[in-house]
């Protein structure tokens, strides 16, 4: 298994998060920016694994850490989510360049 | 063995760096929702290859099967006709924020490519009972937070999205 | 098998030719098997109600299957204009994958399985709970405002009905003390086979398994009495039989899994799991024991009426998951005697564990009939006074 070099898992989260960076800075709809947020943490979730499988493989802290993050992030996900709905029960679009003003 | 691996670590990425490209860059919103379950089954075949088995079932139990289900019916509940692609997905700063993505990309391949202190144990037989130790002993009180935070989610999306 | 092939070849191509051979032969097994069901359903339901069946196609019917699968290659393949191509064809082609991908753990017989992961249920669960995305893309692709509610409704039921159906088999998972599938059929063996040590989870999740893969009488998303089919209204041709392939083999895949984890799998009771007569008897064991339930689940669509949708996810959170978790409690409570019993008793382990599990199911049925019968007298209380008994 350790055919394949620990920087290159590392390359491969490094690329997946600044793709999510760049999907949460440069998207329009709401909801596209969740959704490069979401790549980010897995990019995080990956760079976890890899290194506890390449450094430390016998104690299990590192998947540890990884469940919690994946259980983070999908409560974050749906509270986010409900936001948007919210949003756009009251203001009838989501997208972040129209929802700029409390309310006056 | 190890072409094996080599060739399945080269697809998976693929698959997920393609699939994160399709998110940032598809013009429908509900596509781009479509190729971030792709780019979701992908990081579970990561974990594959990084022999975390338990990580990658519960990474397609729940984010292909839950959370990307979550922004799909978002995506659904948010528009106005289902024809309706909202015009243009990319608002002004598009260029700013690809050279900001570089940047950051370029400063952590420096960042990895210094020598790790691998070692040369491997994980432990019965991962799941490993697990289960880990969850109801040293890390009991985040387990338990993290249940109560769940419970707290739960009970306010319910409460912000409803009528 | 790769190992005998290594001798002409290399390993590497022994192992790829033996990999090749198991998925082929587990897809057919799959796919010969659902034209048999169809055949089977037709005439179950026929009986049931009180005709024939299909019977003009070839003796008994038989070529019934492919006549339809014929029909169903041969029909035109209609695209409704406004729908957006690519999401419209995603619809059928992620439903079919999660059907076949759970084939790769099911144990045929001893040392016989695809591949025996030690957490086999937990991949069967995961993969099963993709298919909600190729739903929501066949209603959304369809561009029909019907379709797009059909595919919600079904959604919602399906990602509902997931939680019952994985806390009923936490009671088994800690039974066994695995969650690999060899290791479940391997533990019956020395405590008895699970239906009878776990009646109440058996029966929650013949109801969960069945209200998640829309079968009566949970299949309000697609039922054809509903004035629209649901997600797959505007598809025809192969593509609607893909839904169809992916239904049926999804019927043969739980009565399966049910015969795995409650009836012993491929054992004959009584024999030790490793004995040889399991390696030849053990498919046929338990492709008896699978059409037992497959026929279950006929003579379930032949007798209920259906459920309906406001009814549907209340059932769900507020009757089922309560009581897979007080299972899961009591188990809890009786694991560790019954891990003291199978070391210290070995194989006759049974006769103890039997009669202790059956008394906790007894109590907690007990539960589940006070509660019952209280809301059966608060329901004849409103009707006394003149109110309909609404939940």
């Amino acid at each position: 298994m350790l055919s394949v070099p620990l920087s290159a898992y590392l390359i491969v989260a490094a690329a997946l998060f600044c793709i999510g960076l760049y999907g949460t800075l440069a998207r329009r709809n709401a909801v596209a920016i969740l959704m490069g947020v979401e790549l980010m943490l897995n990019a995080v979730n990956i760079n976890l694994v890899a290194f506890w499988r390449y450094l430390t493989p016998a104690n299990v802290s590192g998947q540890v850490f990884a469940v919690f993050i994946i259980a983070i992030a999908a409560a974050e996900a749906a509270i986010g989510l409900a936001l948007f709905i919210a949003i756009y029960r009251s203001r009838d679009t989501v997208s972040v360049e129209e929802i700029n003003l409390m309310k006056w | 063995m190890n072409l094996f691996v080599v060739i399945s670590f080269g697809i998976v990425s693929l698959i997920t760096l393609l699939g994160a490209l399709g998110v940032v860059t598809a013009r429908n919103v509900f596509a781009s929702g479509l190729f971030l379950v792709l780019s979701f089954m992908g990081v579970a075949g990561i974990y594959v290859l990084l022999e975390a088995p338990f990580l990658a079932a519960a990474q397609v139990l729940i984010y292909a099967g839950a959370v990307a289900v979550l922004i799909l019916f978002a995506i659904m509940l948010t528009r106005r006709v289902m024809s309706d692609t909202g015009g243009s997905q990319t608002n002004n700063q598009w260029a700013v924020a690809a050279f900001i993505a570089s940047l950051l990309f370029i400063v952590l391949l420096k960042a990895t490519g210094q020598e790790w202190p691998i070692s040369n144990q491997s994980p432990p037989a019965d991962v799941i009972t490993a697990l289960g130790n880990a969850f109801l002993g040293p890390y009991l009180l985040p387990f338990e937070i993290v249940s109560v935070l769940l419970l707290a989610a739960l009970v306010g999306a319910i409460i912000i999205a409803r009528e | 098998m790769a190992q005998a092939l290594s001798q002409f070849m290399p390993l590497w191509l022994g192992q790829i030719i033996q990999y090749v051979l198991v998925g082929t032969a587990l897809v057919l097994f799959a796919v010969l098997n659902m034209l048999f069901i169809t055949w089977m359903e037709r005439k179950a339901i026929g009986r049931f109600q009180d005709r024939i069946g299909a019977n003009r196609a070839g003796p008994f019917g038989l070529l019934q299957p492919i006549a339809d699968m014929v029909k169903i290659m041969t029909k035109e393949d209609i695209t409704p204009t406004a729908a957006s191509r690519i999401i419209y064809n995603v619809g059928p082609l992620v439903v079919v994958p999660p059907a076949l991908l759970v084939f790769a753990v099911l144990p045929f017989g001893w040392g016989l399985s695809g591949s025996d992961l030690n957490i086999g249920l937990l991949y069967v669960f995961a993969i099963a709970s993709t298919a909600t995305i190729g739903i929501l893309a066949a209603g959304w692709g369809s561009n029909n405002k019907y379709s797009l509610l059909g595919a919600m409704r079904a959604v919602a039921q399906m990602v509902s009905y997931e939680v019952p159906q994985v806390l009923s088999i936490i009671g088994i998972v800690m039974l066994a003390g695995t969650l690999s599938l060899q290791g479940i059929v391997a533990k019956q063996a020395y405590m008895g086979w699970f239906i009878l040590l776990q009646p109440l989870a058996f029966l929650i999740f013949l109801t969960a398994t069945m209200a998640e893969v829309n079968r009566t009488p949970f299949d309000l998303p697609e039922a054809e009495s509903e004035i629209i089919a649901g997600h797959h209204t505007e598809y025809s041709g192969l593509k609607f039989g893909m839904f169809y392939l992916a239904e049926y083999i999804s019927v043969l895949f739980i009565s399966a899994l049910a015969a795995t984890l409650f009836l012993g799998g491929y054992t004959i009771p009584f024999i030790p799991t490793d004995n040889p007569i399991h390696t030849v008897l053990g498919p046929f064991v338990l492709i008896a024991k699978t059409y037992f339930f497959v026929f279950l689940t006929m003579w379930i669509r032949g007798t209920l009426p259906r459920v309906r949708v406001d009814h549907l996810m209340g059932f769900a959170w507020k009757a089922l998951v309560p009581l897979c978790l007080l299972n899961i409690l009591v188990v809890g409570f009786i694991s560790p005697f019954i891990n003291l019993w199978t070391q210290s008793l070995g194989n006759l382990a049974f006769l103890v564990v039997i009669p202790v599990m059956l008394v906790a199911n007894a109590f907690m049925f007990g539960i589940l009939y006070f509660f019952i019968s209280r809301l059966v007298r608060q329901n004849e209380v409103k009707l006394a006074e003149g109110a309909v008994p609404a939940r």
